[in-house]
């Protein structure tokens, strides 16, 4: 259930700027599991990680995309997939201050999730919270389990 | 300001039965800008609210710790790309900062702290008396 996702150009001038042997000590910080699924951001430009949860009633997708406005954050739904969209520009005051470290990421990212079930498009919501989006689309009736009686006879 | 290696594993004693417990960490990602009279540190915590951050400072290290707020969300993962692990960071301060002059602010996952060079740093004229 995997959903497409932006392959992304690696983004080299990452290696110039803090030299090989950071770049590695960073790629035994994150979780290894991260880098082969493609869903870390150590190669790509950023790559926010997402999950997908369903319990009887909801599908719930969440997404981690700390320090946005929700303003720059787009969620559309499509024939049955999600796409999460946005861009973080680089508004800090401090851009222009000399900068010791960068490693978060600026710019557009673009994920998609095709759903497991149908949902009621237009009851879907969406929250922001702590950095964490939270998408939850309410199935629609004939996605949910229906239980069957045994008749005993 | 120096970034002093980053642990991603610290092992704690519980204090109740004392056997070791390996906590897992993962490194949130930070900006850190020099400005005047001082730095500017922009870290990543998706999750972490208030309540989940520590910030300590020792001697001249200082040590970031982001709590995850832990999901309510009751259904069964279909699909995980997120870590569970808590957030943990060091760093090695600048003598030069002032420890009590951190400023620290959370919002919407990112944490920002501006540390501030204490005054006996910053250069003085010195007046001549006649």
């Amino acid at each position: 259930m995997n959903g497409l996702t932006r392959w992304q150009r690696p983004d080299l001038s990452a290696w110039r700027l803090f030299g090989l042997r950071d770049e590695l000590d960073r790629l035994f910080e994150h979780p290894l599991s991260e880098l082969a699924r493609g869903t870390s951001n150590f190669l790509n430009a950023w790559n926010p990680a997402i999950d997908v949860f369903e319990d009887t009633d909801n599908v719930i997708v969440k997404a981690e995309l700390p320090g946005m406005k929700k303003e720059d954050i787009e969620v559309s739904m499509h024939e049955g997939v999600l796409s999460i969209s946005g861009e973080r520009k680089n508004e800090s005051e401090h851009k222009d201050a000399h900068t010791f470290r960068s490693e978060r990421f600026i710019g557009a990212f673009q994920r998609s999730v095709t759903l497991p079930s149908a949902v009621k498009d237009d009851a879907v919501q969406a929250q922001y919270k702590d950095g964490i989006l939270t998408v939850t689309l309410p199935k629609a009736e004939e996605a949910k389990r229906k239980q069957i009686e045994i008749q005993a006879n | 300001m120096s970034t002093v290696a980053t642990e991603t594993q610290k092992e704690t004693t519980a204090p109740q039965n004392g056997t070791p417990r390996r906590e897992h960490y993962v490194s949130p990602e930070v900006n850190i800008y020099e400005i005047k009279d001082g730095y500017v540190l922009e870290a990543e915590l998706p999750g972490v609210n208030k309540e989940g951050l520590e910030i300590e400072v020792e001697d001249n290290t200082l040590t970031i710790v982001g709590r995850r707020v832990p999901s309510e969300v009751k259904g069964q993962a279909l699909y995980r790309e997120s870590t569970v692990a808590d957030y943990r960071r060091v760093f090695e301060l600048d003598p030069a900062i002032d420890a009590a002059k951190i400023e620290a602010k959370l919002n919407q996952g990112v944490l920002t702290l501006t540390l501030s060079k204490s005054e006996a740093v910053k250069p003085r004229k010195v007046v001549v008396n006649d």
